[in-house]
């Protein structure tokens, strides 16, 4: 089997894995980073929404051989300690439910902050649609976003 | 959890070893009576509710399943409650599945508050007072004489103070107190309150461990290829090419499918794709929608009688305006957005389960008459779901891991894709439903005919009907609560092979919509206002009018909508509360856009406001999303719809404003993890016909306003 090396959340990894292995199951299951979740399998859902090079990718249509150098961001290292702004905004406004779409939603919204430091309901609606929640969360979520916007940077 | 009446009694006390500290359950009616138990405060052997570490660590164990509805929450909020601890030190972990301590464990039914309002306060209260006389042991005082105060124990007289860490050894030997006294409602601090979430901080890092986080060593995952005619089977299969997949390690038949088991999910799904299955499709492999409509046409005069009051074709006869109308509601898949997952691992010795259950004693069960071991060496751990709305309660998931283990003799994470998941079953019922309905010169309506029929979930879950009916089936339809004097309803179950379930709301699902949305048929018929004709058929319930009214209120109900907007309303009482919803719709070129919904909530009592908040909307997006798109539909035998593509739910920019008001006067606490639900697809539908004029009698509204 080939190897990739990649570099997830500022370390260096090594992967021996098919070559059209999406870039979600060699998170999960081969470097233990459960964080990103499966939710569809086909780009539907967001569920398994990673950053790489801060560009929001939806890791379950991904293989591991398109990544190429390019960083790869998840949930497990957005912050050491919950303090990135969304993570402050999103326990703020405690927004979870059952918790699966959140890493998605979470990390989606750090890249639409890191692209628009101020949001306005149509930029939310239009980064956050994309990822679903079964819950019914996204009115907390867009509270948290605009918190977050209020607070960035602090 | 079926009303266990619990009293204030049957301690059962848990001592452990050095460095131990407290550990207190109470036992159920029903069980056997104070026991000791002995043993060190490992986790693995921890039957109780109350922990509390010599580090002045507190952690509460829960036996419900915390899957979104923040019910871990609300418990820790009575017990801490009465332990008098901060809300700080607390953590909370699922208990171990254990019927002695816990009765039967199964969290569905919005019944966790009112199952363990009581007897959560209680074990609070016990374990404060054992944490008391320790102190008062310990300074040789009356304990009368002592106060429990934000995790000490005080002294009144002296000030004197001891810390519950350092109690907890001495307060563990104690005897637990039958009839501890309960703190009064009025002196809470944390009841009533907006308490935030002890689950968010691991929702927002990725550490939570939900089931399909589970790994074990060893650990094999292995995806099922299952029969797509519902009572379909396998008829001969070859596995050398999924055997030849790189990372695949086994196939083996189990009796639901063929398990291909692999080193990770991709391996194990390559393997799946590469079986050669020929499928017997059994008796119901050419079914289809429109046959499925057609047998339940054939039977819905043949219905077993669920309410039948006065003479509804005597007054039907005597009526100003007739109306007969067919409604029909579709299956519905549960689409939790973690699929189901289960690893289980089965040895001669015993046999360990991890998933996200809604239904433990049932998970031991299931796995003890698998293996033949007996029920104590079958052990549950429960992880956090993602999602259940009924689905986790099915447990056929972890019949499959179980199987699956004891053939590879290996621990075995069974995992189903998007697709498994949407085609499993365990679906909510179709109803085909029959209505015919009269009005009197006022617009009174005066007759009531309901015929439904609809797959019984009792039936497919292994229980009787009851002469004829499924309570399941019927909930809200049999008994209206309106004042129409006459009344017929009936039931008949069609006997699908599909597999159905519970589903958010369960039969309060259909019956909420068909019955709401036929009402406002028979408003517009006697030229009544809907909110009006309402109020003056609920003498009978004034806790619903009330809601309704605040609800229309807040809505603004009188005040006029702008061409192609209007206001549509439902109300209901199901769970012990009362809900009442109005929708503001707008139909925009052929598309239907709820641009708000407001709720008025009658709970009883008030745990967490927040939660209540939070719930309500989960509910309405819920029941919004299957309003406007859900949908299953069957072709030959099997589901169709696989993923979100074709089977999609509500996203950000559809998500209407909710407004809830809550109302709590102190009736008994009521449930809220499924009152949101049923009145929203009434509510929009009620809206959409007073916009358009056309009733909107079957489900999902889809795109037929398109042209
Ligand atoms: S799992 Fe990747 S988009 Fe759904
Ligand atoms: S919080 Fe459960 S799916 Fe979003």
């Amino acid at each position: 089997m080939p190897e990739y090396s990649l570099t997830v959340n500022g370390s260096h990894r090594r992967v021996d894995v098919p070559a059209d292995t999406p870039l979600l199951w060699v998170l999960r299951d081969e470097l233990e980073l459960t964080g990103t979740k499966y939710g569809c399998g086909s780009g539907q859902c967001g569920s398994c929404t990673v950053l790489l090079d801060g560009s929001v990718t939806l890791a379950c249509v991904l293989p591991i051989e398109n990544v190429g150098d390019r960083a790869v961001q998840t949930i497990e290292g957005l912050s050491d300690d919950r303090s990135h702004p969304v993570q402050r905004a999103w326990l703020e406004v405690d927004v979870p439910q059952c918790g699966w779409c959140q890493p998605g939603q979470i990390m989606t919204a750090a890249a639409l902050l890191a692209q628009h430091p101020d949001p306005t309901d149509e930029q939310i609606d239009e980064w956050m649609s994309p990822v679903l929640c079964r819950c019914g969360t996204y009115n907390r979520c867009r509270k948290a976003i605009h918190v977050a916007a209020q607070e960035g940077g602090r | 959890m079926s009303g266990h009446e619990v009293s204030r009694r049957t301690f059962i006390q848990v001592s452990g070893g050095a460095g131990a500290g407290l550990v207190l359950g109470i036992s159920l009616a029903g069980c056997r009576g104070p026991a000791i138990v002995t043993g060190s405060l490992d986790q693995e052997v921890l039957n109780a509710w109350i922990r509390i570490g010599t580090d002045e660590s507190v952690t509460f164990l829960i036996s419900e399943s915390e899957m979104g509805q923040g019910i871990h929450t609300a418990l820790s909020m009575l017990l801490a409650e009465e332990l008098e601890v901060d809300w700080s030190r607390i953590r909370t972990e699922h208990s171990l599945t254990d019927r002695t301590l816990y009765g039967r464990q199964s969290t569905g039914g919005s019944t966790s508050i009112r199952t363990n309002h009581e007897r959560l306060r209680i074990a609070g209260a016990a374990a404060r007072e054992m944490l008391i006389a320790a102190a008062a042991a310990r300074w040789g005082v009356q304990a009368s004489e002592c106060r429990a105060d934000d995790g000490q124990v005080v002294h009144t007289a002296s000030g004197r103070s001891l810390s519950y860490g350092s109690l907890a050894e001495e307060a563990a030997l104690l005897p637990a107190p039958d009839d501890p006294p309960l703190k009064d409602p009025a002196v809470y601090r944390l009841v009533g309150r907006r308490m935030p979430r002890l689950d968010s901080p691991e929702k927002i890092d990725g550490s939570a461990v939900f089931g399909l986080d589970m790994s074990v060593p060893g650990m094999l995952t292995a995806l099922v290829a299952r029969p797509p005619a519902f009572g379909g089977s396998v008829g001969n299969f070859d596995a050398s090419a999924a055997l030849a997949v790189p990372g695949v390690r086994q196939v083996v038949e189990i009796p639901t499918g063929i398990v291909v088991a692999a080193d990770g999910f991709w391996a194990a799904r390559q393997g799946r794709d590469a079986l050669t299955v020929e499928w017997d499709s059994g008796e119901f492999g050419d079914a289809s929608d429109s046959s499925i409509r057609e047998l339940c046409q054939k039977l819905a005069d043949k219905g077993a009688v669920v309410t039948d009051k006065g003479d509804v074709a005597k007054a039907a006869a005597g009526a100003k305006t007739r109306i007969d109308a067919e409604y029909d509601a579709p299956f519905l898949a549960h689409a939790t957005m973690e699929p189901m997952n289960c690893v289980a691992h089965v040895r001669a010795d015993g046999c360990d389960i991890w998933t996200g259950t809604q239904a433990q004693t049932s998970a031991q069960d299931i796995a003890a008459d698998i293996t033949g071991l007996p029920l104590e060496q079958v052990r549950v751990h429960t992880l956090m779901l993602g999602g259940g709305f009924g689905r986790r309660s099915r447990n056929d998931f972890v019949a499959e891991a179980v199987h699956a283990s004891k053939a590879l003799g290996a621990p075995v994470k069974i995992v189903y894709t998007r697709e498994d998941d949407m085609r499993a079953g365990s679906f909510r019922p179709v109803a085909y439903n029959r209505f015919s309905g009269a009005v009197d010169e006022s617009g009174n309506p005066v007759a009531w005919e309901h015929r439904i029929v609809s797959p019984s979930i009792i039936r497919s879950i292994g229980g009787q009907l009851q002469n004829g009916v499924d309570p399941t089936s019927t909930e809200n339809a049999g008994d209206l609560g309106y004042a129409i004097p006459n009344i017929h309803v009936t039931y008949a179950d069609p006997e699908l092979p599909v597999s159905v379930h519970f589903w958010r709301s369960v039969s309060n699902s259909q019956n909420i919509y068909l019955t709401e949305c036929f009402l406002d048929e028979l408003a517009a018929a006697g030229g009544r206002d809907p909110l009006e004709l309402r109020l003056s058929l609920l003498g009978a319930h004034p806790r619903r009018a009330r809601a309704l009214r605040l609800a229309a209120e807040k809505a603004g109900w009188s005040e006029r909508r702008a061409d192609g907007r209007a206001l549509g309303c439902a109300v209901a009482e199901c769970f012990g509360s009362v809900v009442a919803q109005v929708a503001e719709v707008e139909l925009v070129n052929g598309e239907v856009r709820v641009p708000r919904v407001v709720c008025a909530i009658d709970c009883g009592t008030i745990v967490n406001p927040d939660t209540i908040e939070a719930q309500v909307e989960s509910g309405i997006v819920y029941g919004l999303s299957a309003a406007l798109y859900g949908q299953i539909s069957i072709e030959n035998g099997g589901a169709v719809e696989g993923n979100f593509d074709r089977y999609p739910i509500l996203r950000m920019r559809d998500m209407p404003e909710v407004e809830t008001h809550i109302i709590a006067e102190g009736d008994p606490v009521g449930g809220i993890g499924e009152v949101g639900l049923p009145c929203i697809a009434p509510a929009v539908c009620n809206a959409l016909f007073a916009i358009t004029g056309e009733p909107i009698r079957r489900l999902p509204i889809g795109d037929r306003f398109k042209t």
